[in-house]
């Protein structure tokens, strides 16, 4: 079986671009206000998927600024994935009912 | 097992599980899964994107075990310093942090633009406008966001103003936009240095853009960057043709639009009234007298009347978590539900440094999410309340936003404190609120001034509440 990535292009991309900006809008627009910090966390941590972007464009670098750039991408990513993700959980997790009791 | 359809499929896996996580992440009860299964999806495309060592450019063969070397050591870096710093900051402080990594994460776009164009990958006018875009706007968000995390940290005070910034920064602008027209007219094979300038003037017109902006306004902007470096991802998803980039980029920069829109609507203002106004500039106008005096009250009377009374309302504000005093409060409230009072907690939009930051704060300290109310569910409620307490908030319990007309901060929502049977005001001294408005309720009749460290309040009323025994 010989398979090749799907190539994105033209009406294709629109369809995915206008899909996905409904779905955000849907997504946020029946949350209680008590989420919308953890939420902002929360959206900050996906778009921190463009670490994966950032190593694609690094490994495939073939000059000494590409590779600096790339360096610094794939950093920064990585940060923006990694600390988007902690602050989230550390936020959500304190997040319980009163009929539970609360665990220490 | 073919390379290409295991990086594919992993992608589309991970796509799904950043819309599904994000999804269980809008209910309190599911929150916290969400942040996990976003997680396990992040982790996937991450380990799924190293298999592109298999295929790289021929240009990029020779490099490759450098390269390779470059990237595991960035991501151990980044990922290392995020980590920590992430688990270390405190609750009062997570606005700050926010807004840092979404700087990180517009850089990373912009990163990738700059890769791009650079090398002279790109190709196509609509790829190369996509590209151009998405490397201004994830630069803006990258020094933007910056100047935002130095704002709330304190470590830049006051405000940029003079009167043609607004004149500077649209012919910044245009001046930005023109370069990228001639970028993509001339097919992205322009030298080097207009590629430079341009990044750079985009990284200026975010500071720019920041600093004449207050403390007040900076979570709705720190969120409106937050939607900039999602659509700097997703153009860039288009330009790496990366679908997993296109789609999370998306969904944030449209969920990340929308929550902007809620919160300047939740501060009754614009978005554009954020950005290009110069709110707090003009605080000395007239805004008629008022009449009344502050009338002081001891800490341990007030703790014992609130002992006495049937419902108690509390509204929190920011002063309680500077004074570091969510804990006590928690304390007091236990005292007074066990000595049959009905507590309520009533959050304002904007109570804290950003929608639903408060909430974060209480429940932090171990508060309950089901006896924490917004607003629009609370406000009919305080007519029936014995007593209000207000906690180190101001502007967001101010009536005159519903009657002065004269007043800066007329129309916006506030919580309707006032109409409590007594309402007493825990505050440090006589000063004015985040806004520089005078507040009005500290001088109504009903209104009894507990002065002093919100900590040190909590702990004489708590002690006076324990004094009288137990029994009713």
């Amino acid at each position: 079986m010989d398979y090749t990535t799907t190539v994105l292009t033209g009406f294709v991309a629109l369809y995915i671009f206008m899909l996905a900006a409904f779905t955000g809008f849907e997504i946020i627009g029946r949350v209680p206000a008590i989420l919308h910090t953890p939420l902002m966390s929360g959206s900050n941590f996906i778009h921190g998927i463009v670490v994966v972007g950032a190593l694609w464009a690094l490994l495939n670098a073939s000059s000494l600024p590409e590779q600096i750039i790339g360096f610094l991408g794939v950093l920064l990513g990585a940060g923006n994935a990694a600390g988007g993700y902690v602050v989230t959980e550390r936020m959500l997790q304190m997040f319980k009912p009163s009929t539970k009791t609360p665990k220490e | 097992m073919n390379a290409a359809l295991l990086i594919d499929s992993s992608y589309f896996i991970a796509a799904f599980l950043f819309i599904y996580g994000l999804k269980r992440m809008s209910s309190p009860l599911t929150a916290r899964s969400g942040i996990v299964v976003a997680g396990i999806g992040m982790v996937l495309a991450v380990l799924a994107s190293f298999l592109y060592t298999l295929d790289v450019n021929e240009a990029a063969k020779p490099h490759l075990s450098t390269n390779l070397t470059l990237a595991l050591l960035a991501l151990t870096l980044g990922l290392g310093w995020a980590w920590r710093s992430g688990k270390k900051v405190a609750m009062t402080e997570m606005p700050q942090m926010v807004a840092l990594y979404n700087g990180m994460g517009g850089g990373a776009a912009a990163a990738i633009a700059a890769i791009e164009l650079i090398g002279y990958k790109t190709h196509g006018s609509i790829s190369l406008s996509l590209a151009v875009l998405g490397g201004l706007i994830g630069a803006v968000a990258l020094s933007g966001s910056l100047i935002a995390w130095a704002k709330l940290d304190g470590r830049i005070n006051g405000t940029l103003r003079f009167a043609a910034l607004q004149l500077v920064n649209g012919s910044l602008l245009l001046v930005l936009l023109g370069i990228g027209a001639y970028i993509i007219w001339h097919g992205g094979s322009v030298a080097w240095p207009v590629f430079a300038v341009f990044f750079a003037l985009a990284l200026i017109y975010g500071v720019m853009m920041t600093m004449p902006i207050g403390g007040a306004d900076m979570p709705v902007v720190i969120s409106l960057y937050n939607a900039f470096t999602g659509l700097a991802v997703g153009f860039e998803g288009y330009v790496l043709n990366n679908p997993a980039l296109m789609i999370a980029g998306m969904v944030v920069g449209s969920a990340g639009s929308l929550l902007t829109l809620l919160m300047a609507k939740a501060m009754n203002r614009s978005v554009a009234n954020v950005l290009f106004s110069n709110f707090g500039a003009a605080e000395d106008e007239a805004q008629g007298d008022i009449a009344g005096s502050q009338k002081p009250i001891d800490a341990g009377d007030a703790g014992i009347n609130m002992r006495y009374a049937g419902k108690v309302i509390i509204a929190p504000g920011y002063g309680l978590a500077v004074a570091q005093a969510q804990h006590k409060l928690y304390e007091l409230v236990k005292l007074l539900q066990d000595a049959g009072v009905e507590v309520k907690f009533a959050i304002h939009p904007v109570a804290g440094r950003m929608p639903g930051h408060m909430n974060v704060l209480l429940a932090e300290a171990g508060v309950p999410y089901d006896i924490i109310f917004d607003m629009e569910d609370i406000n009919g409620e305080f007519k029936e309340a014995d007593v209000a307490i207000v906690i180190g908030a101001n502007d967001t319990v101010n009536p005159a936003a519903r009657t002065n007309k004269s007043s800066p901060i007329y129309g916006m929502p506030v919580l309707n404190v006032d109409m409590a049977k007594q309402v007493y005001v825990v505050k440090r001294g006589q000063g004015k609120g985040y806004s520089g408005v005078e507040n009005a309720l500290f001088y109504a009749d009903n209104t009894q001034m507990v002065y002093g460290d919100a900590q040190k309040v909590m702990v004489s009323m708590i002690q006076a509440i324990k004094s009288l025994g137990g029994g009713h």
